[in-house]
């Protein structure tokens, strides 16, 4: 991405090797990359508020991919455009701290709904309607 | 609303009365007074030996990582003794309980015991052990001066002795919590539990927790910034990795156990409806969120004992470690398959065949890699010299015990067996044989192994051999009976038996509790007696075990500095390289070199952070705002101190090290 | 060198450059990574408690999305401005940084002050925290939030102090960029928050 900035990433070689340690080595943005992600986050603010609020689209189903996908662009653009997230900030752990995180808040979030679903509908019958589920207990 | 409840509450003291005082139960009386006497008996002492001056600039304020790691293992040494008395009251109690006895302790007193007991052990035990040797071993192994954040690092080190002491301070003042280690709700919920039992738990690890996630930040970017020139990441020693993913665990496991008190918190002081069984609250949940937290913390325990274990075998079988690559991806593995696995721990709660069956076989998808590591242990001791000495002894006996341990696992990995098993005393004696047989027994090997490091004078060998005898023979005397016990269907947590003929096997393990009392007796006799003998026992090289990493290099005990010069390192086993390849230690040419200066802004904010936790407990809600704002006020005061640096000068660097020169010419 | 050419060398004879410091751009960064973790816990308790609403109202009577948005419109005004802040620093230019700070803070406190209006209004029309599980999950999640840009401010507050005490020298550029960071990373946070919470509430 040309979003970053280049030059100013390669503080983020290991970092003792590098002689000219200082606090400016951190990427950091320009006028143009901050003005370009601000845009790019009011654009993609307005277009699922928009939706939601005014509904030019009737499907509700369509409407939520929408604003999911939306948001998910937008979290990308800060990530790039204010945050300065690039494969080389900090030697790579930036990015490889990143991922992990987003996979473990996947895991626990994904993970939390589905298992309390079934443990919703399995035990407690009233809050959830899913008569399919399997029942280790009923036979 | 429940939270109407009958308790009078002050505005001056909040819930605190003469009645939180339990100066009619005897056994807490002379607890008490045991614990004044000691107490006062050891400021006295400090006083008449005049250390205060000493223990404050030389160890309280002090921001050297090898200093702190020893006070977290005093620490954790200190709380086992505690949470060793819970584990003998609960023996006794439920070895005399039969044929209509009541035993000795009231339930009200018997429930706080178990809670007590499992969160002191694995908190304020296991976890300060732990992290007590990440501390004090890590920054050495991988030739660093310092963590990469000295202030972070004692201030960390004061909130867990906060925990420690708020979870104490219920012993004596009020009760603690009567819900088990995990205090699961409802019956943590305010409806249930009225009083400030949970509140102690929610405060004491809510502060202790936040000193956990800190130094597992601090260490993780110490490893990751501040190994010397040539230590790439597949040249660290394996503790370091080890020591890597423990803390990377901490910090993805911790915030969500943080996150939970507060909602835990928020349901007993606020009335929201986040685990309460009506108005919308889901406890399931609860226990969903803990053991997202909770299954990482038994590998944040397991995996720098893995690590000890690695470097105790191949130091004393003589031999680069077998596979070193394996133990590196294994231990990667673990740590990321430990976040998949949570939901064994409520097979029973009932979310049905498919996510048991994605869970049941999780679980036993990580034995793979930890039995790799056994495999590499194995093939690191075969056709090597083996050194039987103490820690390789804890190794040995480790490798036995934690694959029983490791196999009753996979067994209740297995859902339907799972289904029999949960909650009884198969699973207690399960989860005892991986934390004694794999933690405790690795903490103990690391002990006897970095001792000598620590303090310049080894351990004295035949005490610590027999306190490990009395450690092998009592857990499995204490453990065994429980094993069956458990096939039996005999539940955990139980007060009182009808059936007597189980008491003979309650009887064993009572025998066998003791047999590990008199293991912890002559570890503590050890310690003493290697004071008394430490010029025989002192160790002028350094080295003392033909050591294989870098924490050898440099003289024991290491010098503030850790190395006058930092070493350059061009092989997995540096010290055992730089020793082959002819090292000489330089003698001239010493430069100054740049420390932190100590601080007691740690113990200050930690102290303040304590007073905030007992005044939440108490509801003395003008003493938790002040004490809060004092906190975030002295805080932000601490940001304007520029001036957290100095150097040592180059003079000194040259005396300490000629110091040495002399004491290494002296041996030859 | 004390070493000759032949053997290997065992250890620098200079001192290694570490600035004081240097490691707190990676470091702050993991600690935000485990504030992510403390946000996924409830995101997961309102994914799991946002349709248990115990007979009580729910987002579609609650939520009031033009003052959403209004909000949405301060936070993003508030990032564009921290960036000019950091431009200003990065030039060296203090008066300029000072100004784009405070700035910054009064969009925070018009956030806050915002969200402080709609919880009261909630809590006014009988939905306050206790109501439902819904209702607890939402607080503790949106109230977390913004206990996050609150405890920013005060930062903001003391950085501006602490700039004009010490001018920008490397430790308070260091502080600032740490900053930057909490800051834009609260920004995150809230696009999850007003599409998870408000627009999937309402559209659901």
């Amino acid at each position: 991405m040309s979003a970053g900035h280049p030059e100013a990433a390669h503080g983020a070689h290991e970092a003792r090797h590098g002689a000219h340690h200082d606090p400016h080595e951190a990427p950091h943005g320009t006028y143009e990359s901050y003005t370009r992600g601000f845009v790019l986050s009011v654009i993609l603010t307005a277009i699922p508020f928009i939706l939601v609020m005014f509904r030019p689209i009737d499907s509700a189903g369509y409407t939520a991919a929408i604003v999911l996908a939306c948001a998910l662009i937008q979290i990308l653009v800060h990530m790039i455009y204010f945050l300065h997230m690039s494969p080389k900030a900090e030697g790579g752990w930036l990015l490889l701290s990143t991922v992990f995180t987003i996979v473990l808040v996947v895991i626990a979030l994904a993970g939390s709904l589905w298992i309390v679903y079934h443990l919703n509908s399995n035990m407690m019958p009233s809050m959830g309607e899913m008569p399919n589920i399997e029942r280790p207990y009923d036979e | 609303m429940a939270i109407e409840q009958h308790i009078p509450t002050t505005f001056l003291f909040g819930r605190l009365t003469w009645e939180a005082f339990p100066i009619h139960e005897p056994i807490l009386v002379a607890t008490f007074a045991g614990v004044v006497l000691g107490g006062l008996a050891l400021l006295g002492a400090i006083t008449y030996f005049r250390l205060w001056g000493f223990l404050w600039k030389e160890w309280f304020t002090s921001v050297d990582h090898k200093k702190i790691g020893i006070m977290y293992i005093v620490l954790g040494i200190v709380m086992l003794l505690r949470g060793f008395a819970d584990a003998v009251m609960m023996r006794l109690q439920q070895a005399l309980a039969f044929n209509g006895s009541e035993g000795y302790l009231p339930a009200h007193h018997y429930d706080q015991v178990f809670t007590a007991h499992g969160v002191i052990m694995i908190f304020f035990v296991a976890m300060p052990l732990v992290t007590g040797f990440m501390n004090f071993v890590m920054p050495l192994q991988i030739g660093a001066r310092d963590v990469a954040f000295p202030f972070l690092n004692n201030f960390s080190f004061w909130m867990t002795v906060g925990g420690a002491v708020i979870t104490m301070v219920s012993l004596f003042v009020g009760e603690y919590a009567q819900t088990g280690w995990l205090a699961y709700p409802p019956l943590s919920g305010i409806a249930n539990s009225p009083y400030v039992g949970v509140d102690y738990y929610i405060w004491g690890l809510q502060v202790a927790g936040v000193g956990t996630t800190l130094s597992g930040i601090n260490l993780i970017v110490t490893i990751i910034k501040m190994r010397c020139p040539g230590m790439t990441m597949m040249r660290m020693p394996i503790f370091t990795w080890t020591a890597l993913c423990s803390n990377i665990l901490i910090v993805a496991a911790f915030p969500v156990f943080t996150a939970l008190l507060v909602l835990l918190a928020l349901d007993r002081y606020v009335g929201t409806n986040f685990f309460t069984a009506d108005n919308g609250g889901n406890p399931m949940m609860y226990v969903n969120l803990v053991w997202i937290w909770g299954h990482p913390e038994v590998y944040i325990l397991i995996l720098p004992a893995f690590g000890i274990f690695s470097e105790v075998t191949s130091t004393f079988s003589g031999k680069r470690l077998f596979g070193y690559s394996s133990m590196v991806y294994a231990t990667v593995c673990i740590t990321v398959l430990s976040y998949i696995v949570w939901l064994h721990h409520f097979f029973t709660m009932g979310s049905g065949a498919s996510v048991n069956s994605f869970f049941g076989i999780t679980t036993m998808i990580i034995s793979i890699p930890t039995g790799a590591k056994l495999f590499n242990w194995l093939f690191t001791m075969f056709r090597g010299r083996i050194r039987y000495e103490p820690p390789m002894m804890w190794t040995v006996a480790f490798m036995l015990t934690f694959t029983i341990g490791g196999m009753t696992g996979v067994l209740l990995a297995v859902p339907p067996a799972d289904f029999v098993l949960h909650n009884s005393l198969f699973l207690i004696a399960h989860f005892h044989n991986v934390i004694i047989g794999g933690v405790v027994f690795g903490l103990f090997a690391g002990i006897q192994f970095w001792f000598p490091k620590a303090f310049g004078f080894k351990l004295e060998p035949f005490w610590g051999k027999v306190s490990f005898w009395c450690w092998l023979t009592g857990y499995w005397l204490a453990f065994t009976p429980l094993y069956v016990l458990g096939l039996m269907g005999v539940t955990r947590r139980m007060r009182v038996f009808d059936d007597p003929s189980l008491q003979i096997w309650f009887l064993i393990a009572a025998i066998g509790a003791g047999v590990i009392a008199c293991g912890i007796a002559a570890f503590l006799i050890q310690i003493g007696v290697s004071i008394l003998r430490r010029d025989q026992l002192r160790d002028t090289t350094g080295d003392p075990w033909d050591g294989r990493t870098l924490e050898w290099a440099t003289s024991s005990p290491p010098p503030a500095y850790n190395f006058a010069f930092t070493p350059v390192v061009r092989e997995i086993d540096a010290w055992w390289d730089m020793k082959s390849a002819g090292y000489v230690r330089p003698t001239s040419g010493f430069i100054p070199i740049h420390m932190p200066k100590n601080t007691p802004a740690g113990m200050i904010l930690a102290g303040l952070a304590v007073v905030c936790g007992l005044a939440l407990v108490w509801y003395i809600w003008w003493l938790a705002a002040l004490s809060f704002l004092g906190l975030i006020g002295y805080a932000i005061w601490h940001t304007f101190n520029y001036n957290r640096d100095y150097h040592i000068p180059a003079t000194q660097v040259t005396a300490t090290e000629d110091a040495r020169g002399q004491l290494l010419a002296g041996r030859a | 060198m004390t070493t000759t050419a032949a053997t290997p060398v065992f250890y620098l004879t200079e001192e290694e450059h570490h600035e004081p410091g240097g490691f707190t751009n990676l470091g702050f960064w993991i600690y935000l990574m485990s504030d992510c973790l403390i946000f996924a816990v409830l995101f997961a308790t309102y994914g799991v408690l946002g349709a248990s609403l115990a007979g009580g109202p729910g987002p579609r009577d609650l939520f009031d999305l033009s003052l959403v948005a209004l909000n949405t419109t301060m936070l993003l005004l508030s990032s564009i401005t921290y960036g000019f802040a950091m431009l200003a620093m990065h030039r060296m230019d203090q008066k300029e940084t000072i100004k784009w700070l405070a700035i910054t803070g009064l969009f925070g406190a018009a956030f806050i002050a915002i969200e402080l209006y709609e919880f009261r209004h909630l809590i006014h029309e009988g939905a306050g925290p206790w109501r439902s599980g819904f209702l607890s999950a939402f607080f503790a999640l949106v109230g977390t939030h913004g206990l996050h840009v609150s405890f920013g401010i005060l930062w903001l507050i003391v950085s501006i102090v602490q700039v004009r005490a010490k001018g920008l020298i490397p430790a308070n550029q260091r502080r600032l960029t740490c900053l930057s960071l909490f800051w834009h990373f609260l920004d995150v946070v809230w696009i999850g928050v007003f599409t998870f919470v408000y627009l999937m509430g309402v559209l659901r």
